[in-house]
């Protein structure tokens, strides 16, 4: 193995039915090296991690896992092995034990023989707590240390045994500025001390602040490595789409350039929920308008918020200038407000249930459970959304779990346009759908504002969202950090936005 | 033609509780026909009424054909069972007894208001149930844990342990037969039951919110329905289906006793519910296979009870013959036979389900 490097994965293959998770990754740590694992949700991130880990479930397909010290390849078939061979992980929740103190935390697991000497190891955790700076008491009862002590203790206990490979899996996403510069300290420390630190985060200023490399991941291949002085923000922004940079500016707006009536059908002012921060929005009658960012950037968590699908914690909300509560689903749907969910799957489809009674559920739900919808009404309506989206489907009776993705997809777009809803937020409609499905649907929306519905559209593809929506508004770190009309509407633009400052 | 696939679809669902019905019919035909005679009879009342195995089966089994359809509903909505239906059962009894000798004399009116009162009794207590279920999120085998262990204990305080008599023509008329009609009446209290379960999902859309919050709830609350709401229902209707089972057991025996009233009825009703072809995960459900399984339970017990087979032994039995029909109702099998039946129908088979 060359010097200065401590573990190298090559040609790392993992497959899973259906799916190929990763597909001949290669990764390189070095020696006192913050090293940023980068790219969107299911870009690959979490499985190579898993795979380094040995968790059980994610042992590699193909490829050699080699890490310094040990000869050959180094056999990581459980988290124990990968403890033995030096590699640590310190994950987004912690997982330590709130009711035992700091140092029974450090030390959990890791005594050999029954018989456990307390003043030892709380003399060691003192040691190794000081050495750090880390600012936590070794006899302090875990759970009243702040959460990035906590995180901070997780990562002593990992470096203090000995680990070449510290992996750091999204330890900023519940710690706050403060907090986070002081975690940078401790990890800027322990590069010096030699530790090779893997940093998986997606908020992009933090890969900035710290790291020394990146490798960014797409579609579960290697896109690339990269010292961060060579790449600038919005050049990452664009290899974790898949996109580059010159390709984009060539690329034309076809989408919807006006269009929007006068009347605000849908205004928020300071709307919160337990997911997403506060923010204000509003869209007019005919309006198509997006939410972009990265995956994970809060576009979601906010249009689910105006649906009131996640816990609302505050705002003020007014329909047609009428001010209303919308604190669950049923109160959205009640003020003409439809939601086509992200996961189809697992938030969309009533998989066991007809075509049929999944076209009708969201109108029988508005008209309410003692007003039944006729057997005979119901197949009309479901019959006539059918033809109308060409739903292919063998019968009106068939489960709707058995039908592919787009026509699943269909068949919610279905069930929200029958509610005749004014205000209609549709988020990936089209992901994971033949691209034939995917124009139709486009158009679809662009019809739908035509006639005077509001339309908020989510998509991964900003190609798809330039091309329907006149109003993007872009998220990062889940805040809004642009609202981007008229000619600002181009890929270019839109990667900058997302990358933030002048990079 | 999709009315056709539909019925067709239905069956299925059917034909694990079909087939067992019919082996066991083919079964005491080949065994002895007189199985299934029915003669008319002068009971010990005096009345005229239908006497024989088949009439006694349909009879015995209308307590757990109520309560199997109730049990049916908490399974849909909420992936579990209930199973203190039995315990609950006694309080029920109790209260209605208690109720009764309060008021006196057993009068049409006073069976009426005890029964009102057992039955309001019995849906707080399945509320209960439903609240550590649909808010709470407990388990439901486990939250009802808690009143299938003290339950019966709830019914010995509210009438000691004594086991009060109840002798009356109106009781009578309840738990056996009415004067005249020669079908006893706990048969048509299951036709009751049945009736308004059916009334209810006609002029309700309970059954799709049901089902819906069976088979995929997250999805269900993004369509506005209320999961917790759903699954409160289900356990008020559960509570009147033990209540009238209750009063059935109670008035058949004409006596009230807190430990035998119902005693593990809850686990032939969860049987019932599986043997009719009902996922006990939850989601789509048929009440007439519930109904249709607590039919076969009893029918194997009577068919045991009539090769002479000792009492002590046939729980055993009837397990061996149970889990034969749980075992041809699992996926895996349900799996085998049908891509058993697509191999030889191929041409059928891409027609269905197109993608």
């Amino acid at each position: 193995m060359e010097d200065g490097i401590v573990l190298t994965m090559r040609g790392i293959c993992k497959s899973f039915p259906g799916v190929k998770a990763l597909n001949n990754v290669d990764f390189t740590l070095r020696k006192g090296e913050i090293h940023a694992l980068m790219g969107e949700n299911g870009a690959g991130k979490s499985t190579l991690i898993k795979v380094l880990t040995g968790v059980s479930d994610y042992i590699k397909d193909e490829g050699s896992i080699r890490i310094e010290g040990i000869e050959g390849e180094a056999k990581i078939h459980s988290p124990q092995q990968a403890q033995e061979v030096g590699i640590s992980t310190v994950y987004q929740e912690i997982t330590l034990c709130p009711n035992l103190t700091v140092a029974e935390n450090m030390f959990i697991g890791r005594t050999r023989g029954p018989l456990v000497h307390k003043k030892d190891y709380e003399k060691r955790a003192t040691e190794i707590l000081r050495d750090l700076g880390i600012p936590a008491r070794a006899s302090q009862e875990l759970s009243r240390c702040s959460l990035a002590v906590q995180q901070m203790v997780a990562i002593a206990r990992a470096v203090d045994m000995k680990c070449k490979v510290l992996i750091l899996d999204e330890p900023t996403s519940s710690l706050d500025d403060k907090e986070v510069e002081r975690l940078f300290e401790l990890m800027r420390d322990l590069k010096k001390k030699g530790v090779g630190i893997i940093f998986v985060t997606h908020f992009l200023e933090q890969v900035y602040a710290v790291s020394d490399r990146i490798t960014v991941l797409r579609n579960g291949e290697l896109v690339g490595e990269y010292l961060v002085e060579n790449l600038p923000q919005v050049e990452l922004v664009a290899k974790m789409m898949g996109k580059s940079l010159d390709d984009l500016a060539e690329l034309e707006r076809i989408g919807q350039k006006s269009g929007a009536g006068e009347e605000v059908v849908y205004e928020a002012e300071d709307i919160s929920s337990s997911e997403c921060r506060p923010f204000d929005f509003s869209i007019r009658a005919g309006e198509v308008n997006g939410f972009t960012g990265l995956l994970g950037s809060g576009r979601s968590e906010s249009v689910r918020a105006i649906f009131g699908a996640d816990r609302v914690t505050g705002g003020k909300v007014k329909v047609k200038g009428k001010p209303v509560h919308i604190t669950k689903p049923h109160d959205a749907m009640k003020n003409g407000i439809g939601y086509l969910p992200e996961d189809r799957k697992r938030d969309g489809i009533i998989a066991d249930l007809s075509v049929r009674e999944n076209i009708i559920l969201a109108l029988q739900v508005i008209k309410g459970m003692n007003r039944p919808i006729s057997r005979a009404k119901a197949e009309a309506f479901a019959d006539e959304y059918v033809k109308a989206l060409d739903i292919k489907t063998a019968s009106l009776d068939t489960p709707v779990g058995s039908l592919s993705g787009g026509n699943q997809q269909k068949v919610i777009l279905a069930r929200w346009l029958l509610t005749h809803p004014q205000y209609l937020i549709l988020d990936e409609p089209t992901r994971g759908i033949d691209v034939g499905t995917k124009t139709e649907i486009q158009k679809l929306v662009l019809k739908l504002a035509e006639e005077g519905m509001s339309i908020t559209f989510i998509s991964s593809e900003i190609e798809e969202m330039l091309r329907t929506c006149s109003r993007l508004i872009v998220m990062r770190d889940r805040k809004i950090v642009g609202e981007l009309t008229g000619d600002d509407l181009t890929q270019v633009q839109v990667m900058k936005t997302i990358a933030g400052g002048e990079q | 033609m999709n009315k056709k696939k539909n019925a067709a679809s239905g069956l299925r669902q059917l034909l694990i509780p079909l087939i067992a019905l019919g082996i066991l019919i083919v079964f005491n035909l080949i065994r002895d026909v007189s199985f299934f005679s029915v003669e008319m009879r002068v009971n010990n009342s005096g009345n005229v009424v239908l006497a024989g195995n088949l009439i006694s089966i349909i009879d015995t089994a209308s307590e757990l054909a109520i309560i199997a359809m109730g049990m049916t509903l908490v399974t849909a909505a909420c992936g579990g069972q209930d199973i203190s239906v039995g315990a609950v059962g006694a309080i029920s009894g109790a209260v209605l007894v208690k109720v009764l000798q309060a008021m006196g004399g057993i009068t049409a009116l006073s069976v009426v208001a005890a029964f009102a009162a057992a039955t309001a009794v019995t849906i707080l207590f399945k509320l209960f149930n439903g609240t550590l279920v649909a808010v709470f999120r407990i388990q439901p085998m486990i939250a009802t844990l808690i009143l299938f262990s003290c339950g019966r204990s709830i019914a010995y305080w509210i009438n000691g342990s004594a086991t009060p008599q109840l002798t009356s023509p109106i009781i009578d008329s309840i738990g056996k037969t009415i004067p005249g009609i020669p079908v006893p009446t706990p048969v048509f209290a299951v036709l009751l039951v049945a009736l308004l379960l059916v009334l209810i999902f006609k002029f309700t859309s309970l059954r799709l919110y049901t089902q819906s919050v069976g088979i995929n709830q997250g999805a269900a609350r993004l369509n506005g329905v209320n999961p917790t709401v759903v699954k409160l229902i289900s356990f008020v209707i559960l509570g009147v289906c033990v209540s009238v089972a209750a009063l059935i057991g109670v008035s058949r025996l004409g006596q009230l006793n807190h430990k035998t009233l119902l005693v593990d009825i809850e686990m032939d009703a969860i049987l019932a519910v599986a043997i009719g072809g009902n996922s006990l995960a939850g989601g789509k459900f048929k009440l007439i296979g519930s109904v249709m399984g607590a039919y076969i339970i009893q029918m194997l017990t009577t068919t045991l009870y009539a090769m002479n087979v000792n009492p002590v032994n046939i729980k055993a039995y009837k397990a061996i013959v149970i889990i034969i029909i749980v075992v041809a109702g699992s996926p895996v099998i349900k799996n085998a036979l049908t891509s058993l039946f697509k191999k030889r129908r191929p041409a059928k088979a891409q027609t269905e389900g197109v993608s």
